[in-house]
């Protein structure tokens, strides 16, 4: 794997960037691997990425049905924050956020982090006082997110537009500066790039059919469109067809798919230095650093499986970011996609080991899996090398439904989790 | 835009006519007292989450406000039938060779 510095830039351009290689080799499936991960997202990558490199288990497969980062790592809105309200999400959101810090260095690979600040509009009394909640269960938790009055908030995002006879106004907001964005597809590279150097095959464009299970019900292995792989350990992270994936193995899951849109803008000159999130009238809002605006807010109302969406929503979004920042009203906009997301009851994901030997799953992520990306890896690394949930996603099992100690972020949540 | 046929009215409209109200033939529990926790988790939590054929209810809330149930492919977003509340679930088979 070539090391990638200034030295190896200057190098490259003097011989004319003709030989670059590859960044990771392409991988035919072996008869039998020690985990199995099926999804080659920024999760699944990850995951490979930390078995290798923390726990020494190198002789992983990474298997997905499409091309690595096709799916929600390559279709979201980019955007990382922790500033979630419950202990236990807080710990686990942070913990991705200590992560995110060093990622590029930690991976060679420029993942372009910007901590540009997070900020959530407050329109009304009811959005001061539960994000004032927010904000001081954040503080007692070390989790970075402050108040900011109209004033302080149009003088950190100068877009804004405070009037008070505004439409909707904007009576304050909270802020975590901590937070912002990263390059959505450099985190899928960089892990695979990390991964494959360190032994990790990563198989493309080969589905996985089912999980396979033995006499005594632990999982032997995964029947995939390249025939059937052995592995005493699977771990899936296929995040909308993970509903699917998991029936194969007899294990049916509190999860619904839904289509999560977003969409671009044509590309224009700085003007947006942030992200900006108005749960109230529903839409969130930042710029990409080749200057598309890029928005996005709810999922389509529908369980579906399409990536597609529909218009309406669309429509609404659009309607959202006009009401609050009615200069960007007439901005053509170039692209809109949708990503298929998958929703537990309580907007939290399910981390850990499954009531089958051998088989564990990370999931449930909803509309916010990307902020996590490093952090559900590492932990979903842990928790397969061994065989014991990590402290910090213990509390996100599968068994939360039956006992009934949800972690209800959904009554808690923004716009995008 | 999904277009969707309200058996009610017998009219088929676009989308924000409706609200999509979750899994069809989902009972509730006749005895409440009398289920286990994994009973409460299947009727409370677990969903069909199929890809393919999908039983769901909606609501024409901007039109008669009454509810339906549908069935719906969620790979092409593709309405087979709806059908009142109260029907019994079809039989897609049956359906299909109908259609043939």
């Amino acid at each position: 794997m070539t090391h990638y510095s200034a030295f190896s830039l200057l190098k490259n351009a003097l011989s004319g960037h003709k030989n670059w290689r590859e960044h990771w080799p392409d991988a035919q499936p072996k008869a039998e691997y020690d985990v199995v991960i099926v999804g080659a997202g920024g999760h699944g990558l990850g995951a490979a990425y930390y078995l290798a490199k923390e726990h020494g288990i190198t002789n992983v497969a990474v298997i997905d049905k499409g091309w690595l980062g096709g799916g929600n790592t390559g279709r979201n809105t980019t955007i990382i924050r922790s500033n979630y309200l419950y202990d236990e999400s807080a710990r686990l959101y942070d913990h991705a956020l200590d992560l995110w810090e060093d990622l590029s260095q930690d991976l060679n690979y420029n993942v372009m982090y910007s901590k540009r600040g997070v900020l959530m509009l407050a329109h009304n009394v009811h959005d001061v006082q539960s994000f004032q909640r927010h904000i001081h269960s954040n503080r007692l938790n070390g989790v970075d997110n402050r108040w900011l009055s109209a004033a302080e908030a149009k003088a950190f995002c100068p877009p804004l537009n405070i009037a008070p006879d505004a439409r909707y106004p904007v009576v304050g907001a909270a802020l975590q500066k901590r937070a912002g964005t990263a390059r959505h597809d450099a985190v899928a590279w960089g892990y695979a790039r990390g991964a494959a150097a360190r032994g990790v095959d990563i198989i493309q464009n080969c589905p996985v059919i089912a999980i396979r299970r033995g006499p005594d019900g632990a999982v032997i292995g995964v029947d995939t469109a390249k025939g059937f792989i052995k592995a005493k350990k699977v771990a899936v992270s296929a995040a909308g067809n993970t509903s699917v994936v998991m029936q194969s193995a007899g294990l049916r899951m509190p999860l619904e798919s839904y289509p999560l849109q977003a969409l671009v803008s044509e590309p224009i000159k700085p003007i947006f230095p942030c992200v900006v999130m108005s749960n109230t009238v529903h839409a969130y809002i930042s710029q990409s650093d080749k200057g598309e605006l890029v928005i996005g807010s709810g999922t389509d109302q529908y369980v579906s499986y399409s990536q597609r969406g529909g218009l309406p929503l669309i429509e609404h979004t659009v309607a959202a970011i006009c009401e609050v920042f009615p200069i960007f009203s007439r901005m053509r906009m170039l692209r809109k996609w949708g990503g298929i997301v998958d929703v537990t009851p309580d907007r939290s994901p399910i981390l850990g080991k499954m009531p089958v030997k051998g088989l564990y799953v990370n999931c449930g992520w909803g509309t916010g899996g990307f902020k996590a990306t490093p952090g559900a890896a590492h932990l979903l690394a842990w928790t397969v090398a061994r065989d014991e949930p990590h402290p910090i996603n213990a509390p996100f099992t599968l068994e939360r439904f039956t006992t009934g100690r949800l972690i209800d972020e959904a009554a808690a949540a923004a716009v995008a989790h | 835009m999904l277009l969707i046929h309200c058996p009610y009215c017998d009219e088929t409209l676009p989308e924000p006519e409706f609200a999509y109200a979750g899994e069809a033939h989902i009972a509730r529990p006749a005895d409440p007292m009398a289920l286990s926790d994994e009973e409460w988790r299947d009727f409370l939590f677990i969903r069909s989450n199929p890809r393919g054929n999908h039983f769901e209810r909606w609501r024409h809330v901007n039109g008669c406000g009454r509810f339906f149930n549908a069935v719906r492919d969620t790979v092409s977003d593709k309405f087979a039938m709806t059908y009142r509340a109260g029907e019994p679930r079809p039989n897609l088979d049956a359906l299909k060779e109908a259609a043939e």
